[in-house]
């Protein structure tokens, strides 16, 4: 099983101290929490797409080529990558090039995108957004797998004789994950590509994650890709810790209350008891964590949700101590001790698989 | 004996309130009228004061506490509707609007639906015909032909309304409704989560909706 980061990017006031990080602190933080996440022995990192402030990762391949030449063992991947409205012939080389530059530590997480406006500006309209990320994804797939392209679809320029450029690594393309909160078209298509589903887990109860991921499960067997509980399934979910839980709860709630996401709504505690948010001491997040599994299976990947809402670089590298020295060790041991056999790992590149086999004491089996 | 669901959404803001007192009045006669016809009904209330800071929650948020998703449950699943509110400011008050707001999309398409409205003067009576009659012709509700408002003088007289007293006003509304409800299958409600013809069909349908949608009819 693999655990890891997503960040979403944002640039928020401090609500303590109503400072403001600059777009470039901003930038250089979440490179740094990249940094720190490879040597504490995480599994993944995942990083945003945006077109809009307050957020700041509108390039994710920049990002990502700049971390995967100061890393070697992260798998680097995105949260999400918009679907919708990037051409799929981009994405296709880009993504495929990264690949290269990163030694094959790449994967790719598909999304929509929620922001109306977004879409005009790239020449789309949001009322087609079911419609885009299929057609779009059905071409991103060939163009992955076919060496020569010929294509026609309704959202963009037909292509004769087209190949993308490099050719995925090895031949290998890219693993995808599909996210979505609350589509089941998205599970339905992740599943009849035997491709992964990812539910972010951290905006509704865990009752729409659990109905979400059913469905997946069904469909990825219905499909033919394998039975539904060994389906290739991942996890966001959102913590802050302290090793006092009543300090954590303390120190959390002024970022809570201001949040963008649920500020002025909901108190923290019921926030935290409605959905899979978990505040409190290292030990509660791993009881918290290990719960999910009762309701979705078991499953592949675990990202975690932790420099947000305006949170100081130095609180979230001060959290990812804790998940990285206590939380993620006792969640590997605990996850592979009750999974059951034959459930796989999350699919990685084979050169990062050979990586990984010919190590023995690094931070894992592909499982 | 059949059976069929009515459910009664009051936006009233006091404890006890005339909003109440009228969706009681109205309940009690669509009940009756459905006895009448062998159908008997399951009647609920739902007080929308109760759900007050969980509404406002379920819009910043975008998902409904347990509490709230039950009330709402229980109203899409519902074979007929009484709504009542009071009249403020021309239209419907905010807390009224503000449920219907969050119901899941299509969730009141072909319900049967009396509105219903109280107020301080019969000077707002039309707001019946003018806000709360297009809300939900707009959700695709079978709204039936007469709208109840009861202003205070309402309580206290008998036929100055130009149609009929308020008692006069009630029992025909509610024997529209309860025929309407009578007349028709109990509802089901359609779960987004039931599994496909696939992938392929999927997109078809896709293929064929264009870029069709609700907000632009």
């Amino acid at each position: 099983m693999q655990f890891g980061i997503f960040t979403v990017g944002d640039v928020t006031t401090d609500p303590t101290t109503g400072r403001t990080p600059t777009e470039e602190e901003r930038i250089r933080s979440m490179v740094e929490i990249a940094l720190k996440a490879e040597e504490l022995g995480l599994d993944v990192v995942a990083f945003g797409e945006h077109h809009n402030p307050p957020f700041v990762p509108s390039s994710p391949t920049t990002m990502l080529g700049y971390v995967a030449a100061r890393t070697k063992n992260l798998v680097l991947s995105t949260a999400t990558t918009l679907i919708t409205t990037n051409d799929p012939v981009k994405i296709a080389e880009d993504y495929a090039m990264l690949q290269h530059l990163a030694d094959g530590r790449v994967d790719l997480m598909m999304g929509r995108g929620n922001t109306g406006p977004v879409y005009p500006w790239f020449g789309q309209d949001i009322r087609n957004g079911i419609q885009l990320a299929f057609e779009n994804y059905a071409l991103l797939h060939r163009l992955w797998r076919e060496d020569v392209v010929d294509w026609e679809g309704q959202f963009r320029t037909p292509l004769t004789g087209f190949t993308s450029t490099p050719r995925p690594l090895d031949g290998v393309p890219p693993f995808v994950w599909h996210g979505s909160i609350r589509s089941p078209e998205v599970a339905e298509q992740a599943a009849y590509y035997g491709d992964g589903f990812f539910h972010n887990n951290i905006f509704w109860p865990k009752e729409h994650t659990q109905r979400m991921v059913d469905l997946y499960r069904r469909r990825f067997e219905h499909y033919g890709h394998g039975p539904a509980d060994q389906a290739i399934v991942g996890l966001g979910g959102q913590v802050f810790m302290r090793p006092n839980s009543q300090d954590a709860i303390r120190e959390f709630r002024p970022y809570f209350d201001k949040a963008p996401v649920y500020g002025g709504g909901p108190s923290l505690e019921e926030y935290a008891a409605q959905t899979p948010l978990t505040v409190g001491s290292p030990q509660e997040v791993i009881d918290r964590t290990l719960s999910f599994r009762e309701y979705v299976g078991d499953y592949q990947r675990q990202l975690f949700l932790i420099d947000h809402a305006g949170l100081p670089l130095a609180t979230v590298l001060e959290q990812l101590d804790m998940l990285g020295g206590i939380v993620v060790p006792a969640l590997r041991r605990e996850f592979s001790a009750i999974r059951a056999s034959g459930v796989p790992g999350a699919p990685l590149h084979p050169r990062v698989q050979a990586t990984r086999a010919a190590r023995s004491d690094g931070p894992a089996e592909a499982a | 004996m059949a059976t069929r669901s009515l459910v009664v959404v009051s936006a009233g803001l006091g404890s006890p309130s005339s909003t109440r007192l009228l969706a009681d009045r109205l309940a009690a006669a669509v009940d009756r009228l459905l006895r009448d016809a062998a159908i008997d009904p399951t009647v609920e209330v739902i007080e929308l004061r109760e759900h007050a800071h969980d509404l406002t929650n379920n819009l910043l948020t975008g998902f409904p506490s347990p509490s709230l998703q039950a009330a709402i449950d229980r109203v899409v699943e519902a074979d007929g509707l009484i709504v009542v509110g009071p009249i403020f400011n021309a239209s419907y008050s905010g807390l009224f609007k503000l449920f219907f707001d969050v119901l899941e999309r299509d969730g009141l398409a072909g319900m049967p639906v009396l509105i219903a409205a109280t107020g301080g003067t019969a000077r707002h009576s039309l707001a019946l015909e003018h806000a709360v009659r297009p809300l939900f012709a707009y959700l695709n509700a079978a709204v039936v032909p007469t709208a109840v408002y009861a202003a205070s003088e309402d309580w206290g007289q008998a036929g100055v309304a130009a149609d009929g007293s308020l008692v006069e006003r009630i029992e025909r509304a509610a024997r529209e409704l309860s025929v309407t409800i009578a007349t028709r299958e109990p509802r089901g409600r359609a779960d987004p989560f039931d599994e496909t013809g696939g992938f392929g069909e999927m997109l078809d349908a896709l293929e064929k909706k264009g870029t069709g949608h609700r907000s632009s009819g």
